[in-house]
């Protein structure tokens, strides 16, 4: 029953990247192209929102529902493999529409080619740890 | 009301339910992160007796697998339940643009020419999906994230490193968009 609480807030996710049309290969074309606001106005209302609600968080040292304090891991510091991983992400993104999300929420909606694309994201991901001590970070 | 559910959610509002989804998870004492899903699932497929990337409890983010269902069921109850007319409403500019790459106007969310089992089927069709899943899985874990973990989380904690990560995707992004279609497409 400890999950539900998981569940539900992925449905919620789920649901509200449809609605939005944020998984829509169109939409991420409009936003690659500068022609639309419709992808900054979702991710800048969500960062904004987040940094407003982080730094409360972090003032009034909020606890979450175990009464441990909130804690926010700093990454760790490069440049290389944040410009190089993302770049490799982004080319992905614009191919395939489709960061991890809303692959998921693609094959809920009754996409299956998004299975394809998710197993490849799965195999990229195995790649990755594959070569990971040879790729410069 | 009916009619709010039903047509397009404006971006204002999936912005404030996106952030909504960030904290419940904070709240819950976990962090937002998709795309640790796919190291998961490496592991759970006993990758981890390979490659040390994947020698972990899985365990510990079953909690993120079952978010990932969830997902997948909001998608399918957001199609069935919530959807009137999914023809989607593409800047015209966009729309003329593609048309010169060769596809025709959208008749649902996803275009046909790509996401259709006909595509799929074909050699370049499966290549497309093939190719733009690997990047997409190789570049978030290289890139230690993806959009929710740099992009959402990550800038909500003013994380350079998720500026550099943000900036990559949009390298990426622009790059496949404006120099690879025009070759492929």
């Amino acid at each position: 029953m400890k999950f539900i609480k998981f569940l539900i807030v992925g449905i919620v996710f789920g649901i509200v990247m449809a609605k939005s049309e944020a998984l829509s290969w169109y939409r991420i074309q409009e936003m690659f192209r500068f022609q639309s606001f419709h992808m900054y106005g979702i991710i800048g209302t969500a960062v904004t929102l987040g940094i407003i609600g982080v730094a409360l968080i972090k003032r009034f040292k909020l606890r979450d529902i175990d009464g441990n304090p909130i804690l926010f891991t700093p990454k760790d510091k490069s440049v290389k493999r944040y410009l190089f991983g993302g770049t490799i992400f982004g080319l992905g993104w614009a191919l395939s529409g489709a960061c991890p999300g809303p692959m998921v929420v693609n094959i809920g909606y009754g996409f299956v080619t998004f299975l394809v694309v998710l197993a490849f994201a799965v195999i990229g991901t195995y790649l990755y740890g594959v070569f990971q001590k040879k790729l410069p970070h | 009301m009916l009619e709010f559910i039903q047509n397009p959610w404006p971006w204002w509002f999936s912005g404030i339910i996106i952030s909504a989804v960030m904290f419940f998870l904070l709240f819950f004492g976990k962090s937002f992160g998709f795309s640790s899903n796919l190291r998961t699932i490496c592991s759970l497929s006993g990758a981890g007796k390979k490659v040390k990337l994947f020698d972990f409890d899985w365990k510990t983010q079953a909690w993120n697998l079952v978010f990932l269902v969830g997902a997948a069921i909001g998608g399918y109850i957001a199609h069935q339940f919530l959807t009137a007319d999914e023809v989607p409403v593409i800047a015209a500019a966009t729309t003329e643009e593609l048309k010169q790459l060769g596809f025709g106007e959208a008749k649902s969310i996803q275009p046909e020419e790509l996401f259709s089992l006909e595509s799929l089927f074909t050699l370049k069709g499966f290549l497309v999906m093939a190719i733009g899943g690997l990047l997409v899985g190789f570049g978030s874990r290289y890139a230690g994230g993806c959009t929710s973990g740099h992009a959402i989380s990550g800038i909500s904690d003013l994380q350079v490193p998720s500026i550099i990560a943000v900036v990559g995707f949009f390298i990426g992004g622009l790059i496949m968009t404006h120099l690879i279609f025009p070759l492929i497409f």
